[in-house]
């Protein structure tokens, strides 16, 4: 088994081309990361892992003065580092690869069938050319969520996870070089349906949406904490749904509130529209990285006149 | 189980600073915040130190309490879950401890 995402042997990592043909990501990949240890960051997924023993970190690494020397021959090293150090170091990387190019990255995460290919599918086909933007599709197999996207003639990755159960910086990493997206664009990422690993893993993405949908019940931001903590934007999905369910709007509200007072909170429906054009303000909103000009943007256009026209 | 790529993932920073010497002891500190379950760790790292100069090295996770303080009465009071209420009833409160995630040392042979 592959423990670095829990996938078994046969299952590991693959991501797609453009075309949707499948490939696993492998040594001739065209952007290895090289970092100043000197120590190369690719991720193979082949059947037996081999950890490069051969890395001469020790000089380098700054933390030579961290070597005590304890009795009867053995030696504690003292290291103190982030047990997430390595994805939160390639997170970063990235942050600074879509900056560079002014692509804004949306990490799209909830539980399985909240909603997250509908509400893409339809931003996309209402946006238009409004909004130029591709999509990296994560989950465990298949390419469907990836084949919905496609139908929308936006480009799109389909990055399958295997046993894996959530994208991390260094599956993103190969997802973007796959997709290379244009400057100035959007990057939709769907991460796995899970409200509990994904949210440890910064991708390296401008901003991370929630969606919940009423099906699910309004307790959900106290039942998965850290998802909701993690969060720049908590979408209420499926609001057509509500005269029918016990779902509590402003319940949820208050709960992801004493969890996360910075998050933004929309209410709309993907099968409907209803409310879409709030979430197309947040889009426009959140157009540029803080690191790239406006003027870098797909469009001068609000993203909400682009909706005006769409009905 | 995002436990077993995160404990894959301490195997990987061990060996780059050990490489080949063998580790007779890991010390992490992973706090009841942290959204990492120590107990989901111990299970994962025999499996991920399989095979490595780590394989059967004694893992000793140090599990701080979660401590809060709150802004409004500034009272101090134990954290065991991130619903960040004070007794006194207000949510503004400021953790202090529990969302450790660390590899503290390695003892090596």
């Amino acid at each position: 088994m592959c423990t670095t995402c829990g996938c078994g042997d046969e299952a590991g990592t693959r991501i797609s081309n453009l075309a949707g043909e499948l490939q696993t990501p492998g040594q001739g990949h065209p952007h290895s990361h090289t970092d100043e240890h000197g120590g190369t960051y690719t991720h193979e997924h082949a059947d037996s892992h081999t950890h490069a023993a051969s890395n001469d970190h020790a000089d380098m690494s700054g933390h030579a003065d961290g070597h005590h020397h304890a009795a009867a021959g053995s030696e504690t090293i003292v290291l103190e580092q982030n047990l997430l150090a390595k994805n939160d170091l390639l997170a970063a990387t990235n942050r600074g690869w879509l900056a560079g190019r002014g692509v804004r990255a949306f990490n799209v995460m909830s539980s399985p069938g909240a909603g997250k290919t509908t509400l893409l599918v339809r931003t996309l086909t209402e946006l238009g050319g409004h909004l130029e933007a591709g999509v990296i599709e994560g989950d465990q197999e298949t390419s469907l969520d990836a084949d919905r996207i496609r139908a929308t003639g936006r480009p799109v990755i389909q990055i399958n996870t295997g046993a894996g159960c959530h994208l991390d910086a260094d599956m993103l990493r190969h997802g973007l070089d796959a997709l290379d997206p244009e400057p100035g664009s959007t990057v939709f990422i769907e991460n796995v349906g899970n409200l509990v690993c994904p949210a440890l893993f910064d991708l390296g993405e401008t901003a991370k949406v929630v969606i919940v949908s009423v099906t699910e019940g309004d307790d959900k931001p106290q039942k998965y904490p850290h998802m909701f903590m993690a969060a720049d934007l908590v979408i209420v999905n499926k609001s057509d749904l509500l005269p029918y369910v016990d779902f509590d709007v402003d319940e949820c509200l208050r709960r992801i509130r004493q969890i996360n007072p910075r998050a933004e909170f929309l209410t709309l429906s993907a099968a409907t529209g209803e409310g879409l054009a709030a979430w197309y303000g947040w889009l426009d909103g959140a157009t540029s990285p803080p690191a790239a000009p406006t003027s870098g943007t797909a469009g001068s256009e609000p993203l909400t006149g682009a909706l005006t026209k769409a009905h | 189980m995002h436990e077993l790529s995160i404990t894959q993932g301490l195997v990987d920073a061990v060996l780059d600073r050990t490489g080949e010497r063998t580790v007779t002891a890991v010390n992490l500190r992973i706090g009841p915040l942290s959204g990492v379950l120590a107990d989901a760790v111990r299970f994962c790292f025999d499996v991920a130190a399989a095979g490595t100069p780590l394989a059967g090295a004694r893992l000793q996770i140090d599990e701080p309490q979660g401590r809060g303080r709150c802004r409004s009465c500034q009272d101090e009071f134990n954290l065991s879950d991130l619903i960040l209420l004070c007794p006194c009833g207000s949510a503004d409160v400021e953790v202090l401890s529990g969302r450790e995630l660390m590899l503290m040392s390695v003892e090596v042979a």
